[in-house]
């Protein structure tokens, strides 16, 4: 089948003024390569302030000037240039965004759904949109700052739905939720994979995550390090010492903290950016480690964990 | 001894609103980790800002060991830790001078927050949340404090950080006898943390 959204090699950075007028050049995203296929939800982990809403906005083709992007993004088997995502944007292509305050606070959530048409049709499909969501035909009357954050989040959905998309990108869709509602947030946009669209989940929640994810590609200083199947996690057949780290530090699986701190951008040296923290780090992984196939998923190691129960 | 709430109401004054709390009683002992569960809306960050003195209750009073909150002077011995730590502090100070305002830092606390010596000379913006909210941390945990209200204070933070942070959190309520006040939409992290829950209805 063929896929939904390729991005292969895809690297983002910023320049920003040094000392002096020295411009920098600041990477935030590195090699990130990941496939979505119809009726998959692949989700993409990593620390809040990360950078990793970038690779929605690169997708998109809204990053700022000052911005650089290379690699290869590919939508529907073709090349998405930025003209072509100017032109799907919104349409084949949407974006969830992460705060309430996308939604025009001015305007009642029943136009903002219709995009300002009026018509007996647009009026009937949005009300359809609002009743899947379970919300009130009374929403459509309401503005903003009247929903609760639940309510707000599946206004976002119910927006992004009204189009039809192929490709669903989910940026945070889950803050400040609590469990009940989170969970209500995230099954719609399995929903969405279920009628046969692609869904991008970028989320700092890994939990949530595997509630509906298919793959989880996890995230760390700007690569990523490892993509699994979201069955490996409960199976105990992570590959990467950082994706183990993360879920042994889970509340209920041990809490255990590792020390240290993730590298922000520009703080990232030579060879494998989890090296400072590896408990199994040796001289080589400070030289070149490529992303490559193990067991089924991707693994961004020199000596990856092998398979084995933790 | 203990932090007390007794027939706490409270409601954002506006025409026809029910109150958002009423008639909220509570009781924190040194010591204990007392969980605050319920869905969003119900009023728990508004209780915890009732309990440090953020806000003042309608009716009811606010008891620490004792004294109602507002006879105690200085350092108030409730503080609160937020869930947004960049809006927890001035955006326009250098962290090392936000720290300073509330007295001198215990020896120790900055390397056991692993707060580096060089983040006391930046601004919060250059900062992430999570070096934000060990500052915060290591302002809330003065000599006299008697007990912490956590509000989702890692919600935003990544799984690691969270695990380090509450296991910083645990030693020190262990080592002071403080009592925690614990708000969390993450039941797993609610069980682990928690000696008693309450639950707002
Ligand atoms: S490459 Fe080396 S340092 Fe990096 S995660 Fe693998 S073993 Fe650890």
């Amino acid at each position: 089948m063929q896929p939904i959204l390729e991005v292969k090699d895809l690297s983002i950075s910023f320049t920003q003024y040094g000392r002096g007028t020295k411009q920098v050049l600041l990477p935030v995203i590195q090699d990130l390569s990941l496939t979505i296929a119809p009726g998959q939800v692949v989700a993409v982990v990593g620390s809040s302030g990360s950078g990793k809403s970038l690779l929605a906005h690169g997708i998109l083709g809204i990053l700022p000037y000052n911005s650089h992007m290379a690699g290869e993004i590919t939508f529907l088997g073709q090349p998405l240039t930025p003209q072509r995502a100017a032109a799907v944007r919104g349409k084949e292509i949407v974006l969830v965004p992460q705060g309430v305050t996308y939604l025009d606070p001015l305007m009642k959530v029943g136009p903002q759904i219709r995009k300002g048409r009026r018509d007996q049709a647009a009026k009937a499909a949005s009300r359809a949109v609002l009743e899947r969501y379970g919300l009130g035909t009374d929403t459509e009357e309401r503005y903003p700052f009247e929903l609760s954050g639940g309510m707000a989040r599946r206004v976002l959905i119910a927006t992004a739905a009204a189009a039809t998309p192929k490709l669903v990108i989910a940026d945070e869709p889950t803050p400040g939720l609590d469990a009940r509602s989170a969970k209500r947030v995230l099954s719609h946009f399995r929903e969405l994979a279920d009628g046969g669209a692609g869904v991008l989940l970028i989320t700092h929640d890994l939990e949530l995550a595997l509630t509906i994810s298919h793959r989880v590609a996890v995230f760390y200083a700007g690569e990523t390090v490892e993509e699994a199947n979201a069955a490996d996690f409960t199976a105990g057949k992570l590959r990467h010492p950082y994706t183990r780290a993360l879920w042994n530090a889970l509340p209920q699986n041990g809490f255990v903290p590792i020390p240290g701190a993730q590298p922000g951008p520009g703080q990232v040296g030579e060879g494998c950016p989890f090296a400072p923290r590896c408990p199994k780090g040796r001289p080589e992984c400070l030289g070149p480690v490529p992303y490559r196939a193990l067991d089924g998923g991707l693994v961004r190691c020199l000596y990856p964990e092998g398979g084995e129960r933790p | 001894m203990s932090l007390e709430a007794k027939q706490l109401t409270f409601g954002y004054r506006r025409k026809g609103k029910e109150p958002v709390l009423e008639g909220i009683d509570l009781t924190l002992e040194p010591g204990e980790r007392l969980g605050l569960a319920g869905p969003s809306g119900r009023g728990k960050t508004t209780l915890c800002k009732l309990l440090a003195g953020y806000e003042r209750p309608d009716s009811g009073l606010v008891l620490v060991d004792g004294r109602p909150l507002k006879a105690y002077r200085g350092i108030c011995p409730v503080q609160m830790i937020w869930q947004h730590p960049e809006t927890a502090v001035d955006p326009l100070m250098k962290l090392g001078d936000t720290l300073k305002e509330g007295g001198p830092v215990e020896e120790g606390l900055l390397e056991a927050l692993h707060i580096q010596p060089a983040w006391l000379e930046r601004y919060p913006t250059e900062l992430s949340g999570g070096e934000l909210q060990r500052f915060c941390i290591a302002r809330a945990l003065r000599p006299g404090v008697r007990y912490l209200l956590c509000d989702e204070v890692s919600a935003m933070l990544d799984l690691i950080t969270q695990a380090q942070i509450w296991t910083f959190l645990l030693d020190q309520a262990e080592r002071r006898n403080l009592g925690l006040l614990i708000v969390s939409h993450n039941s797993p992290l609610m069980e682990r943390l928690c000696t008693r829950v309450q639950t707002l209805a």
